[in-house]
C-alpha cells in the first residue's frame, strides 16, 4: 500500500518575527527551520502503518524552495522510503495554490492513504488537507486523533477533535486525512536512519503556480497589549484582583 | 451584493459562533451594502426565524436526514448551492471545528480563496481586508481576494454577537440539494462526548488554566474549585498536558485550542510563546506566577505575583463571597 505524506517546513515557534523589507513576508535571515510538528504525527502514523503490514511504501512530498529538501531528508531520516519536491520560488503561495499543485501530482499517485499535518504553524490556515480532498474526491477527515484501519485496508476508523468531544468516523480509502497531536509519539531518527536517508532518493520536480486566490497585503507585529499591571503580592492582593476584575474589566 | 453566513447548529438549535459570524455580516453590510442571507444545514429548521432579529433578512435551509450531525460532503454542498442562488459577495463561517473543516472544502470547490480565522475584518476602497495572526500570534497578516466571493473564517469569541433589533420576521426558504450519504464515503459512527456539562474551551466564557508550577495533578483539584466558583472552564499547559496530568483536550496553545475568552487566569504558567499562541487573543488576562518575571506578566492585563498554594485558595473563597452577596 502506498502512502503519502505532505509535509511542509516552517519557521521554529521560537522564531523572532521580522518582517522583511516588502512589508509582507517574514524576514528568513534569522529563521531556523523545522518540520512543521503536526506533520511528525502524520509521517509517523503512515510508518506505523507500514511497518504494521509489513509491506508498503511511505512517500513524504513537499512544496517549496530548494530549502525544503532538508526536511526532506528528516522525514527520510524517520524512516520514508522516498521523496517529492514540488519545486517553487517566489513568495510563498497561499493555500489554494499550494492543494492544487499537491492535487495535481497526487493524481498520478495510486496512493490509498494521503497524510497531512492539521494545520501548518506558520500560517496556521488548516486549509491544505480539505482542499486536496475535494480537488480530487476523495473523502476527508480533519484533526485525527486516532485512527484503526481495517484488516483489509479498504476502511479506516478515526477519531476527530470536535468542541466537547470526539466524532468517530468510518472512512472509505482512498482517504486524505489529516493529523492532530496526541495521535501518536512521533519517533526521533536513529544514526541508522541518518545514514540511510542520505541514500534515498528526491525526485525534484519543477512546478508552475496556479495564480494566487489570497494576495498578502502586510504582514505587522501585533498592536502591543496596553501594559498591565502587577495589583499585589500573594494572598494580599487577592481583594484588589477581585475589585478590578469585577469593577475595571468587569468579566466577573 | 448580498453577504453570506453559514449558520452552524448543533443538536437543533443555532450556535452562539454563528450568532457572531452574523453580527459581523450586519456591521459589513453597513459598509458594503446588500441583504445578509444566512445558509444552514439540518435534520430539520433549528428555529431560523428568531435570526431575523439579529439581522437576517432571508435564510436558506438545506434538510436531509443525516444533517443531525456534521456530513462534510453534504455541508459543503448546501453552501455552494447558496451561494450560486445569492452571488454574494462574501461569505463567512465560524473558525469552530466545524468551520475549519467545512469552509477550505467549500473553496476548492468553488476555486476562491478563504482567509481562515480571522481576527478582523475591514474594508478598504471597497475591497474586503482579512486580518488573521499567523507565526503562532507573533505577526498579523492582512489578506485581500482576487476573486469572489471571498471566503472567511472568523476566530470564535472575538466577534460580538448580533444584538437583538427589531428586525421581522425573515423568509426561511428551502435549499434543494442532492445529497447521496453513500456516495460521501465517509460517515459519522457516533460522536462521543467529553465529561457531561463541561463547557468546551473554545466557548468557554472563562478560563483557569494550570502549569508546571502546580507540581502534581492532584493540586489541579484547586484549580477545578476556583474554576467551579468562577464558572469557568480548566485550561492547562503542555508540559502539564505532556507529563499526562491532564488530557490532551485541554491544552491551550499552539499545538492545543486557541481560545479567546473574556477571562484567562494563568495559574503556575511561565507564558511562553506557543503557550500565548492560544490564549492572546484572550479580553482579559490575569497571571498567577511566583516568579516576577516570567513572560507571562508581559500579556497579563492583571498580575498577583506568589505562591498559587496560597493565592487561589484566597481567590476562590473571595469569588465564592462575591458569588454569595449576589
Ligand atoms: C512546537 C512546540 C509547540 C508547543 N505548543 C505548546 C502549546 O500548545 N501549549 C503550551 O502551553 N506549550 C506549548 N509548548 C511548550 C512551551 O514551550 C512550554 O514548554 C510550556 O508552555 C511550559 O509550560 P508551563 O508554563 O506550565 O511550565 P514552566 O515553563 O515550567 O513554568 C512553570 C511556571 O510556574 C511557576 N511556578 C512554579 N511554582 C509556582 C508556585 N508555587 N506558584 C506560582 N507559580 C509557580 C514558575 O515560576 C514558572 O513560571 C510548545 C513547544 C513547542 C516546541
Ligand atoms: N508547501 C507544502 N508542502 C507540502 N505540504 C504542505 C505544504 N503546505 C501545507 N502542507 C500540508 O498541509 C497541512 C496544513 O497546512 P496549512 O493548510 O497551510 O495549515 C500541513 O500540515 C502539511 O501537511
Amino acid at each position: 500500500m502506498l502512502q503519502v505524506v505532505c509535509i511542509k517546513q516552517v519557521a521554529d515557534t521560537e522564531t523572532r518575527v521580522k518582517v522583511a523589507s516588502d512589508g509582507r513576508t517574514l524576514d528568513p535571515t534569522a529563521v531556523t527551520w523545522i518540520l512543521n510538528p503536526y506533520d511528525e504525527f502524520a509521517i509517523e502514523q503512515a510508518l506505523r502503518i507500514r511497518e504494521a503490514a509489513g509491506a508498503g511504501e511511505v512517500v513524504v512530498l513537499s512544496l517549496g524552495g530548494a530549502g525544503v529538501q532538508t526536511t526532506l531528508r528528516n522525514a527520510l531520516a524517520m524512516g520514508a522510503d522516498r521523496a517529492i519536491h514540488l519545486k517553487t520560488d517566489g513568495a510563498p503561495p497561499e493555500p489554494l495554490q499550494v492543494a492544487r499543485a499537491i492535487a495535481a501530482e497526487l493524481k498520478g499517485l495510486d496512493a490509498r492513504l494521503l497524510w497531512f499535518g492539521k494545520q501548518a504553524v506558520d500560517d496556521d490556515a488548516a486549509q491544505v488537507p480539505p482542499m486536496v480532498a475535494e480537488l480530487l474526491g476523495h473523502p476527508c477527515v480533519t484533526v485525527v486523533a486516532a485512527i484503526t484501519l481495517s484488516a483489509d485496508a479498504t476502511q479506516a476508523v478515526a477519531e476527530r477533535e470536535v468542541e466537547g468531544g470526539r466524532e468517530v468516523v468510518e472512512v472509505t480509502l482512498p482517504a486524505v486525512l489529516s493529523a492532530e497531536k496526541g495521535l501518536n509519539e512521533p519517533r526521533f531518527a536513529s544514526l541508522k536512519g541518518i545514514m540511510a536517508a542520505k541514500k534515498k532518493p528526491i525526485d525534484e520536480k519543477a512546478v508552475t503556480l496556479a495564480p494566487p486566490a489570497l494576495e498578502v497585503v502586510s504582514l505587522a507585529l501585533p498592536a502591543a497589549r496596553s501594559p498591565g499591571r502587577i495589583v499585589g503580592q500573594g494572598a494580599a492582593a487577592v481583594p484588589e484582583l477581585v475589585r478590578v476584575l469585577r469593577e475595571e474589566a468587569k468579566v466577573i | 451584493m448580498a453577504i453570506l453566513v453559514f449558520i452552524e447548529q448543533k443538536g437543533g438549535l443555532v450556535r452562539t459562533v454563528a450568532r457572531e459570524a452574523l453580527g459581523e455580516a450586519v456591521r459589513l453590510a453597513a459598509t458594503l451594502g446588500g441583504p445578509v442571507v444566512g445558509v444552514c444545514a439540518a435534520a430539520a429548521d433549528p428555529g431560523l426565524a428568531a435570526l431575523g432579529e439579529a439581522g437576517a433578512s432571508e435564510l436558506l435551509l438545506a434538510t436531509h436526514a443525516s444533517f443531525g450531525h456534521y456530513e462534510p460532503a453534504g455541508y459543503a454542498r448546501a453552501v455552494v448551492a447558496a451561494v450560486e442562488k445569492v452571488k454574494p459577495a462574501v461569505v463567512l463561517f465560524s473558525a469552530s471545528a466545524m468551520g475549519r473543516d467545512l469552509a477550505p472544502r467549500v473553496a476548492a470547490r468553488l476555486g476562491v480563496g478563504l482567509a481562515a480565522d480571522c481576527t478582523g475584518l475591514a474594508v478598504e476602497g471597497g475591497r474586503l481586508i482579512a486580518s488573521r495572526p499567523v507565526y503562532a500570534g507573533k505577526a498579523v497578516q492582512r489578506v485581500a481576494f482576487t476573486g469572489a466571493p471571498a471566503l472567511v473564517s472568523l476566530r470564535p469569541k472575538v466577534f460580538a454577537p448580533a444584538p437583538a433589533q427589531n428586525g421581522g420576521a425573515p423568509a426561511v426558504t428551502p435549499l434543494a440539494i442532492e445529497h447521496d450519504p453513500a456516495a460521501a464515503r465517509a460517515r459519522v459512527l457516533e460522536v462521543r462526548t467529553g465529561s457531561a456539562g463541561k463547557v468546551d474551551l473554545t466557548e468557554a466564557e472563562i478560563i483557569v488554566s494550570g502549569g508546571r508550577g502546580l507540581k502534581g495533578p492532584e493540586n489541579f483539584a484547586m484549580i477545578e474549585a476556583l474554576a467551579a466558583a468562577l464558572g469557568a472552564t480548566v485550561g492547562a499547559s503542555r508540559a502539564v498536558v505532556d507529563a499526562g496530568w491532564r488530557p490532551h483536550g485541554d491544552q491551550v496553545g499552539q499545538t492545543g485550542k486557541t481560545v479567546s475568552p473574556k477571562l484567562y487566569v494563568a495559574v503556575a504558567i511561565s507564558g511562553a510563546i506557543q503557550h500565548l499562541a492560544g490564549m492572546s487573543s484572550s479580553r482579559c488576562i490575569v497571571a498567577i506566577n511566583k516568579d516576577p518575571d516570567a513572560p507571562i506578566f508581559k500579556v497579563a492585563d492583571f498580575g498577583v505575583v506568589g505562591d498559587a498554594f496560597e493565592v487561589v485558595p484566597a481567590l476562590t473563597e473571595a469569588v465564592k463571597a462575591l458569588n454569595a452577596r449576589g
